[in-house]
């Protein structure tokens, strides 16, 4: 496509509405958890917060064991991604590998934190002049106070924020369309709070350098549509409108958003920047409101806690480090045949083994399934090509194919068919009547890329310092010999010289013997 | 019948020349085999495999002086490759060369060394940093495993540590599932 | 208080989708026409369709067996007995009983298990079956029926058994006195002593479109493949490429020389070629993956079957074209990769 063309389309973003490949009409199952507002729980006995919440590496610890700490205070640093902050004022009890939510299910270092019940904040400092400071200000201050994409990816938004920045962004899209099934915490947010998320969405138009901001919801938020609508003319910003999605899975996705709004796809290696936009959640853009409004660091977020394991289940606004145990005791308790414990939704959650896991930035939902949920393990079949995987994708990609692919180690072919474009939305894994589990396989296979492609960048090192060491060995002994050849030379010229001056010695005796004679 | 075999003669002739242009024209340009070889070699450069280093080995193999079950750090699927490559059965690891390990690196306990650079000398990466009477350290991402440096260290001081699994290195197993099948007989 | 779980991978929802159910569906379509089948022919069809389900059953768990695999999944996915029911539905229906054996052993055996087992299989198996039993048998597998309309002989369901089993035909006259050439057979030895379309298809044998009998039986198979459509369980692309190719390569020969070429849904209606559209060419395992491929896959089953029946030794070629196809399928695959989001 042209690029005026491209950058046509891109700035009428939201004027139509466009389709993606693919995708799943599921059951919504998000009311039963809307009905009651949102809360804060009761402050449990002991907050565990985890060093590694989001992209990347591991915070390091910014505190000791049996310091005091205020409500804010950082408590984890890591330079260049999101700094941890202490949810309460309390105590640090520990520091110690506790479980965590994650996938593998290891342990990691969490910081635990007792708290004293006084909530007592460290010193605020909110950017009062945002409309006016530098941009540059606005995103030091989402880097300090710890902002992380709260959509679940756990991407640094003051990384994005700085990309963005760097190339000619035009458009802030906030992703209010929270596609999965289950999950409802973005929607209550949207509906309590729609003034916060209008001012952060402005804050971080100003720190991109945005023209406009559109909020895409679904198309079944009838009163979400109004209470945002509502907001953005009482913040007289003209420049937001709110857009409504059609509800398949996944149009929450990034990519498929963009494809949505815009009809344009996101380039295969590319990023929304490319195209001159920027997509962030409506969570984050209210946390981008406490921190440059009201200088408060991110420590809380809206979670679901739904499912038919829960006996009452509804949203909460929790501490991070709260363990899910404490919110579940606050929904009710657990119904009887409860049966796993999903972190997520579930089409892409992951499951946790115990309760005790602590809420952190990318948690937006506790399910709780029962039996019936999972419906018991049904026996994987060989593929049969009907090609029901391929139909319902959304990034267009070949299930089947990567299947076969990654199962049987063809890493080159796997990624020529496009396995790191998988947004593992779980669509394919869905609808496949052989029950082959394609979400884990194209987990396992990315991850074998990864490895290889960093042994592959390994060897290589290895190689070329291997040859690098050959070739200074063999410059060294090069430079050795020339030099014991000029010192050589030196020695032959030394006795060619010293047999000039003996004859020229010679020469000037035999004449003065001469001279003496004569 | 006269004409029946002229025209198959005919036929082959023309097919012949055929695929005798097709070879030449479509012909693909490859590496070297020496090449191709050490690239599929794990570049540790221990000399296990009797040669000194990857490089002699593949030139060995290329030769047919060498079989290619002599690699330990390149394991069973470094055989499996090379048996792909080269177009022969895969076979398991001599034994006579050594046996395969999880990667292991070196370091150097600072309070025992004394400066001597041997070990320096010894390393076919370059992975050691130091001069003569300073410190001598390991580059822990650039060292092989080799372990080429223990040997010459007069004063032992040079220990071998596993590299230990985190939460970074955690990779997403392999589904279970077709196990399942086969078991359930 | 703290619990513990067990976990267990994604998509953490029950899934309502597996083998058994796709097969079924095709099974159910397959019923309207097998019933016109026998309103039209007799009996014959349905005990052939016990037959080679049997042997199908029978040999498959052998295979299975043999090969170390567990029985309840693989059975229970009912892949063989739609590989018999399709077999079944394209041999005449007196064929003795041995025949289906030794194709069910070819179908189930060669051309399924030992390529791989259930999805693994490059040709399709009814075909392959079928098409064995074809050149290896030809007196026994053109010994066709007459609609019971104009036979003047019929035999009852004892009778039917009889003949099956024994090979002898209970009547006096044997095998002559019921047995009749097909309306595609009749069409070509017709075209070929040099009548003309037109007074061949005067005779009684055949209908409107096909012949008598057939063309409604292609009708319910249509009706069967339109059920098929609408549950998703075959895509659009294959039937509409091998019955859209037909009409469109055959509508020019018609239109030049209508005295030696039938009509255009004549060619639809006659043989196995709606059988083949809607239920063997949709067989996902030896077709093609993406849909430009699909419609490249169906047009090349139509215009060999075409020119098969135009040119070629055999009156319907469905089978050759739809084996000859499968060859090529993986190529076709290769080059018709879809674009991926973002290239």
């Amino acid at each position: 496509m042209r690029q005026s063309r491209q950058v046509e389309l891109a700035r009428d973003a939201g004027k139509h509405i466009h389709h993606f490949h693919g995708g799943l009409r599921l059951r919504h199952n998000k009311k039963i958890s809307c009905q009651d507002p949102v809360e804060r729980p009761p402050l449990p006995e002991l907050l565990i917060v985890p060093l590694l919440q989001h992209a990347g590496d591991s915070a390091d610890p910014y505190v000791n064991v049996g310091d005091k700490v205020l409500k804010g205070q950082q408590i984890g640093q890591c330079q260049p991604c999101a700094a941890i902050h202490s949810p309460v004022s309390g105590v640090v009890e520990a520091i110690e590998d506790l479980p965590m939510s994650h996938p593998s299910g290891q342990a990691g270092p969490c910081v635990v934190i007792r708290p004293d019940g006084r909530e007592e904040w460290v010193d605020l400092k909110p950017i009062n002049d945002w409309r006016t400071c530098a941009p540059e200000d606005l995103i030091m201050q989402m880097q300090d106070c710890g902002l992380a994409g709260l959509g679940g990816a756990v991407f640094p938004t003051h990384a994005k924020a700085r990309d963005g920045r760097d190339r000619k962004i035009h458009t802030l899209i906030l992703n209010g369309s929270e596609c999965e099934p289950y999950i409802s915490c973005d929607e209550m947010l949207m509906r309590e709070q729609p003034d916060k998320i209008v001012l952060g969405a402005r804050i971080m138009c100003r720190a991109l350098g945005a023209d406009r901001i559109i909020i895409a919801i679904e198309d079944q938020m009838g009163a979400v549509q109004r209470a945002l609508t509502h907001a953005a003319e009482c913040a007289e910003c003209k420049r937001t409108s709110v857009v409504k999605v059609t509800t398949i899975y996944p149009e929450g996705g990034e990519r498929q958003l963009i494809q949505v709004l815009t009809g344009l796809e996101v380039p295969a290696g590319g990023r929304p920047s490319d195209l001159g936009m920027v997509c962030q959640n409506v969570a984050t853009a209210a946390a981008v409101a406490d921190a440059v409004a009201e200088g408060k660091p991110l420590i809380e977020r809206y979670i679901t806690v739904t499912g038919n394991g829960i006996e009452h289940p509804r949203n909460f606004q929790a501490l991070f480090g709260t363990p899910f145990s404490h919110l579940v005791e606050h929904s009710g308790g657990y119904t009887k045949d409860v049966a796993r414990l999903v972190v997520g939704g579930p089409m892409m959650g992951y499951p946790v083994a115990s309760d005790a896991t602590p809420v952190v930035k990318g948690s937006n939902c506790v399910l709780a399934l029962t039996h019936q949920d999972i419906a018991g393990y049904q026996p994987e079949m060989p593929c049969i090509r009907c090609g029901e995987c391929a139909r319902v994708c959304p990034a267009t990609l070949l299930p089947q194919q990567l299947h076969l692919q990654i199962k049987n180690g063809l890493w080159e072919q796997a990624a020529e068919y496009g396995l790191s474009a998988c947004i593992e939305c779980g669509c394919c894994d869905f609808v496949c009547p052989s029950h082959i589990p394609l979400v884990q396989w194209f987990r396992y296979g990315k991850g074998q890329q990864r490895q290889r492609a960093l042994e592959l960048d390994a060897t290589e090192r290895a190689r070329k310092r291997f040859e690098d060491k050959e070739a200074r060995l063999l410059r060294a002994k090069q430079e050795r010999a020339e030099k014991m050849a000029r010192r050589k030379q030196m020695l032959k010229d030394k006795a060619a010289q010293q047999d000039q001056i003996k004859a020229s010695i010679k020469r000037a005796e035999s004449r003065g013997t001469a001279q003496d004679d004569a | 019948m006269l004409i029946s075999v002229l025209a198959i003669t005919a036929l082959g002739l023309v097919f012949g020349l055929g695929l005798g242009w097709a070879s030449i024209r479509f012909h693909v340009k490859s590496d070297p085999l020496v090449e191709r070889i050490d690239a599929l070699l794990p570049q540790t450069q221990c000399g296990q495999c009797g040669y000194p280093g990857c490089r002699p080995y593949a030139e060995a193999i290329s030769k047919e002086e060498a079989d290619i079950n002599q690699c330990p750090p390149g394991g069973e699927t470094g055989i499996r490759a090379l048996a792909d490559l080269l177009g022969r059965e895969p076979k398991p690891l001599n034994p006579e060369n050594g046996e395969e390990k999880p990667r292991t690196v070196v370091v150097i306990d600072e309070a025992r060394c004394i400066g001597c650079t041997l070990c320096i000398q010894a390393c076919p990466v370059d992975a050691i940093v130091g001069a003569a009477k300073l410190m001598h350290t390991v580059i822990e991402s650039e060292c092989t495993g080799c372990n080429l440096c223990l040997p010459p260290c007069p004063v032992d001081c040079i220990d071998i540590i596993e590299t230990k699994p985190g939460i970074l290195s955690w990779r997403s197993p392999r589904p279970m599932t077709e196990n399942i099948m086969a078991a359930a007989q | 208080m703290t619990r513990n779980f067990e976990t267990g991978g994604a998509p953490h929802m029950p899934q309502k989708t597996a083998v058994a159910t796709v097969m079924l569906q095709v099974l159910l379509a397959l019923v309207p026409g097998v019933l016109a089948y026998t309103w039209f022919f007799g009996p014959g069809m349905l005990i052939q369709i016990i037959l080679a389900t049997v042997f199908a059953l029978l040999f498959e768990t052998l295979l299975l067996r043999w090969r170390g695999r567990p029985l309840k999944p693989f059975i229970n996915d009912y892949s063989a007995v739609v590989t018999a029911v399709l077999f079944a539905l394209c041999i005449p229906p007196l064929a003795p009983w041995w025949i289906t054996c030794i194709a069910m052993l070819f179908a189930i055996v060669f051309a399924k298990h030992l390529y791989g087992g259930l999805g693994q299989n490059v040709f399709n198996p009814a075909m392959v079956g079928y098409v064995v039993v074809l050149i290896s048998f030809p007196q026994a597998m053109t010994a066709w029926l007459p609609p019971l309309a104009l036979a003047e002989h019929s035999l009852g369901l004892v009778d039917t058994l009889l003949t099956i089993f024994t090979g002898q035909v209970p009547l006096e006259g044997g095998w002559d006195a019921i047995t009749q050439a097909t309306p595609l057979d009749t069409l070509k030895t017709g075209v070929e002593s040099g009548r003309m379309v037109p007074e061949i298809r005067n005779s009684p044998l055949f209908g409107d479109y096909g012949g008598m009998g057939w063309e409604w039986i292609a009708n319910w198979f249509a009706l069967g493949g339109l059920f098929l459509l609408y549950k998703r369980v075959i895509s659009w692309q294959v039937p509409l490429a091998v019955l859209g190719s037909v009409i469109l390569l055959s509508l020019p020969f018609w239109l030049a020389d209508p005295d030696s070429n039938p009509f255009p849904l004549q060619h639809v209606f006659s043989g196995a070629l709606v059988l083949a559209a809607f239920f063997i060419a949709t067989d996902p395992v030896s077709g093609c993956v993406s849909n430009r491929g699909r419609l490249i896959f169906g047009a090349g089953v139509g215009i060999i079957t075409l020119v098969i029946r135009r040119w070629g030794g055999y009156p319907d070629g469905v089978a050759f074209a739809v084996l000859l196809m499968n060859m090529a399928a993986p190529l076709i695959d290769r080059y018709t990769r879809p674009r991926m989001y973002g290239e």
